[in-house]
């Protein structure tokens, strides 16, 4: 095989599609327990409790993809992290005071005196929201090459609008898979009153990517690749409209097609990542540092991948099996 | 002040809050362990009641740990870049090896953990207890190497400035790592030990005879008085090493300025960095030379042999190092008296009729190991300055270029944090002991123990 000849061509690539593959997983899993924490002033003081329920198990190890992303970025590319975190040092001291409030509210809502909970729910929305808005912020600056005017902050500010909105709209989903009765029938009008903020977000992000790069404008609309991104749009648009005629129509006998929304919500992100993907390959600090400039020594990229070929599998493999455990609607969080 | 010193007071503010955590959950996830495998070996209540208790600070301390961990991931990015740009290829798969292998265990058996308990067979649920103790205590296991590592680097070659992994072996069993890792282990079971039996006092002290407090007390207490002897001396043979490896910081940690034999022991000075000598010194003669080489004429390095031809300082600013040191040792001796005072005090009188002072004491001792564990991670890496990774790096040519206001407002943003949460956390587990002994914690389901027949474990939908 040609492209196995190489390691320092073929173990940057594949690097890039691990990270790729990591920071997707994250947004989905962290974007839908992010959400719910979006959610949350919505919801009554009873339904507050089934929503941190339905998230309990999960939303450790949905963070940990964070830190497997950041650690790939880390190893495989140290110039990039650094580049790429130094510019975006702000948003990322906001995200992480946001992912602090609320990892800790999740545990000290339900052991602190009752006369408190209201405090760290209050907490707990505030750190979803700080941690949304920032991963939107720097998903906007990482598109306009990392550079700080006033027009690219502008971009980035709405690209924060948009993923928070993404985000409570996948949550919201999620809630209409994990909950019944009186609160799935609400989760359904959150899903109702958040797609637009996924729609507005990829077609915002679309828009503006060409015209930031004269190279991705020319991946993008020259022959043949037009053809080859050309599904993209097309299948983007089919989820869209089931998506919108799917919630016009739950919830259902039987709970029957209720985990829809999230599927189809799930597609969507992926196919909104691919694109960005396919756009900003071979890049990883755009239009500055390609992955091949950034990688570490082969050396070491090999070792690492022996590892991750071994773990990866069975992190999938406990993962699926702690989804199985938890299967079905959400009940009151306990110990016992 | 300038990025460089902001810098590295957050990163050090960033990691003393994070190294609280894990300091309790490693030890912590073992002794769980431990009340689950006793309550299914003998099936008495208590230990499921003890394991009710404890698990809910485990809890708490494990998110306290994963999202200040998480900053520190980014830390090194945001404020070292450096750092990776020049040691990367050696510390960036140790990071990875830490997340792939620890990381994704203890977040995902977690959950399995704490809220499986009625889903899963009880064997499956000993086992996802005994997973996330033995990922929190791999995690532990490769950011040590990577730590001592920088303090005894080797395995590897330069090449252009920048470092090549030659033989992981080496980097990975590097000189200084064996005993970092046993004493922090140790240091781990020590402050947990020190808490249960600390917190167990407070609710003795408040009137609860539960058996499950006498039993977690007796636990507490036995186990530092046994783990604590060990930890002396391991902190001995660690400073043997980093006596051959390292030996500016160990002239600092001695406050000694003349390389020489028969150097005393010092109990107490203050060391002057200006005037090159200590003031109101108080010492054991030879005592040093007899610790470190075990001749009362052996030669301690001084740290005037630390200093270059044009005056510029090879060795750590000495005072923290100093202090910090004795911070650390006399915490230890502390911890013996009371821990041995302790064991004495249960053979005399049981834990129930225990005399109201060692319960005082050993309360105002819950959190000690904390400050040990502190002591001793900042006499290590003050210890290490002006280098960030020995002989091959300086703090200084890692520090990014970020202006330095930026840097300040977010430290100060850190530590408004960590200041409310600190005093959170410490409330929270004072409010839970208060409900445990009013009786409102303990739980009101029967438990199936290993073998026993498992009562509807799995039904869909629950
Ligand atoms: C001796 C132990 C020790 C030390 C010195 C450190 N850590 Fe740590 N860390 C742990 C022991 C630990 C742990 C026991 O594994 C934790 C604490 C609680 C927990 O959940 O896992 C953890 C959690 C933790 C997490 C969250 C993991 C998750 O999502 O589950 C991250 C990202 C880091 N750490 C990163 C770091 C970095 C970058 C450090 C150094 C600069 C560091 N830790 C020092
Ligand atoms: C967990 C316990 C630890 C504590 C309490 C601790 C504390 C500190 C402190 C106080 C400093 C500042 C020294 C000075 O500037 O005078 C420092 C430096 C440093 N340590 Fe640690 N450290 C710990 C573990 C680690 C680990 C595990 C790593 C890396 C894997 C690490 C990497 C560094 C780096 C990069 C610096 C340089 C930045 C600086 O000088 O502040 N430390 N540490
Ligand atoms: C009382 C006798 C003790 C001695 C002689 C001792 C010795 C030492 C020495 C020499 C170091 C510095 C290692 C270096 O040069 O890098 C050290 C570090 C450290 N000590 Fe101790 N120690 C003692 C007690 C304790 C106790 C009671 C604790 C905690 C409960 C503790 C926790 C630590 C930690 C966390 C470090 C930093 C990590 C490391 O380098 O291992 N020590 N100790």
């Amino acid at each position: 095989m040609e492209i196995f000849g190489d390691p320092a061509v073929w173990l940057p690539w594949t690097f890039a599609a691990l990270m790729g593959l990591s920071i997707l997983i994250y947004v989905i899993l962290d974007g839908f327990d992010l959400g719910v924490g979006l959610l949350m002033p919505l919801a009554d003081a009873r339904e507050k409790d089934r929503l941190v329920a339905s998230i309990g198990p999960f939303w450790d190890a949905n963070e940990t993809w964070l830190v497997l992303a950041i650690g790939l970025l880390l190893v495989a590319f140290p110039t990039a992290h650094g580049v790429i975190l130094t510019s975006l040092y702000m948003p990322v001291f906001i995200m992480l005071i946001g992912l602090i409030l609320r990892g800790v509210s999740f545990e000290f809502r339900a052991k602190a005196p009752l006369a408190q909970k209201s405090k760290w729910n209050a907490a707990f929305f505030a750190g979803s929201l700080m941690a949304s808005m920032s991963q939107g912020f720097m998903l906007g600056m990482y598109i306009m090459g990392l550079t700080w005017t006033w027009s690219h902050i502008a971009f980035a500010l709405l690209t924060a609008v948009f993923l928070t909105v993404g985000y409570s709209f996948i949550g919201a989903a999620w809630l209409i898979g994990k909950t019944d009765g009186v609160l799935q029938a609400r989760a359904v009008g959150w899903a109702k009153g958040g797609i637009w903020g996924l729609i507005l977000g990829i077609v915002a992000i679309s828009l503006a990517t060409p015209f930031v790069s004269e190279r991705i404008f020319a991946k993008w609309f020259s022959f043949p690749q037009f053809f080859y991104l050309s599904p993209l749009p097309v299948l983007s648009g089919i989820l869209v409209g089931y998506i919108w005629w799917q919630i016009r129509r739950l919830p259902q006998e039987h709970d029957r097609r209720a985990w829809g929304p999230f599927s189809a919500a799930m597609a969507l992100f992926a196919l909104a990542f691919g694109g960005m993907a396919y756009s900003f390959y071979p890049y990883v600090v755009p239009e500055k540092i390609t992955i091949y400039e950034a990688a570490s020594a082969p050396e070491s990229l090999f070792i690492i991948l022996i590892g991750t070929l071994f773990v990866l599998p069975a992190i999938l493999g406990y993962s699926c099996l702690a989804y199985y455990i938890f299967r079905g609607k959400a009940t009151d969080l306990r110990y016992d | 002040m300038d990025t460089l010193l902001l810098s590295r007071i957050q990163f050090g503010a960033n990691i003393s809050f994070h190294i609280l955590f894990p300091t309790i959950t490693i030890a912590l996830g073992w002794v769980l362990l431990f009340f689950k495998l006793r309550f299914n070996a003998t099936g008495e209540q208590k230990w499921m009641d003890a394991y009710m208790f404890w698990v809910k600070v485990f809890a708490l301390s494990f998110a306290m740990g994963v999202v200040s961990g998480i900053t520190m991931s980014f830390q090194f990015g945001t404020n070292w870049p450096g750092f990776m740009e020049t040691v990367g290829n050696v510390a960036g798969p140790l990071l990875a090896y830490e997340v792939i292998t620890a990381f994704f265990l203890e977040a995902v058996f977690l959950g399995i953990m704490l809220f499986g308990a009625s889903r899963v067979k009880p064997w499956v649920h000993t086992l996802a207890t005994f997973l996330v103790a033995f990922g929190t205590t791999m995690s532990a296991f490769w950011i040590i190497v990577l730590n001592s590592w920088m303090h005894t680097p080797q395995g590897y070659e330069l090449r252009d400035g920048v470092v090549f992994a030659t033989d992981w072996w080496a980097i990975v069993f590097n000189p200084s790592m064996p005993y970092r890792f046993i004493h922090m282990l140790l240091a781990s079971g020590l402050t947990v030990t020190f808490l249960i039996a600390g917190v167990s006092a407070l609710r003795l002290l408040w009137g609860d005879r539960a058996e499950n407090v006498k039993s977690t007390f007796r636990f507490g207490v036995i186990t530092a008085a046994a783990l604590i002897p060990l930890q002396i001396l391991a902190g001995d043979f660690h400073g043997l090493n980093t006596l051959e490896h390292q030996p500016a910081k160990v002239a600092a940690m001695e406050g000694n300025w003349e390389t020489g034999p028969n150097v005393p022991l010092l109990l107490f000075a203050i060391p002057d960095q200006a005037q090159r000598e200590n003031h109101f010194e108080i010492s054991i003669p030879n005592g040093a030379s007899l610790i470190l080489t075990h001749k009362p004429d052996g030669v301690v390095p001084g740290l005037n042999d630390f200093v270059a031809e044009d005056g510029t300082l090879l060795h750590p600013r000495v005072a923290p190092v100093f202090f910090s040191f004795r911070v650390m040792v006399g915490t230890g001796m502390a911890m013996l008296l009371l821990s041995w005072a302790g064991v004495y005090y249960l053979r005399r009188y049981g834990a129930g009729d225990m005399p109201r002072l060692p319960l005082y004491a050993f309360t105002a001792m819950s959190f000690s190991g904390w400050i040990a564990t502190l002591a001793g991670w900042y006499t290590t890496e003050i210890g290490r300055q002006p280098w960030l990774v020995q002989g091959l790096l300086t703090t200084k040519q890692a520090v990014s270029d970020v202006p330095s206001g930026m840097v300040l407002s977010t430290l100060i943003g850190y530590l408004v944090v960590y200041a409310v949460l600190i005093v959170a956390y410490i409330a929270v587990i004072t409010y839970l002991a208060r409900k445990a002994t009013r009786g409102e914690l303990a739980t009101t389901r029967n438990y199936a123990r290993s073998g026993e027949a498992e009562v509807a474990a799995l039904h869909p939908g629950e």
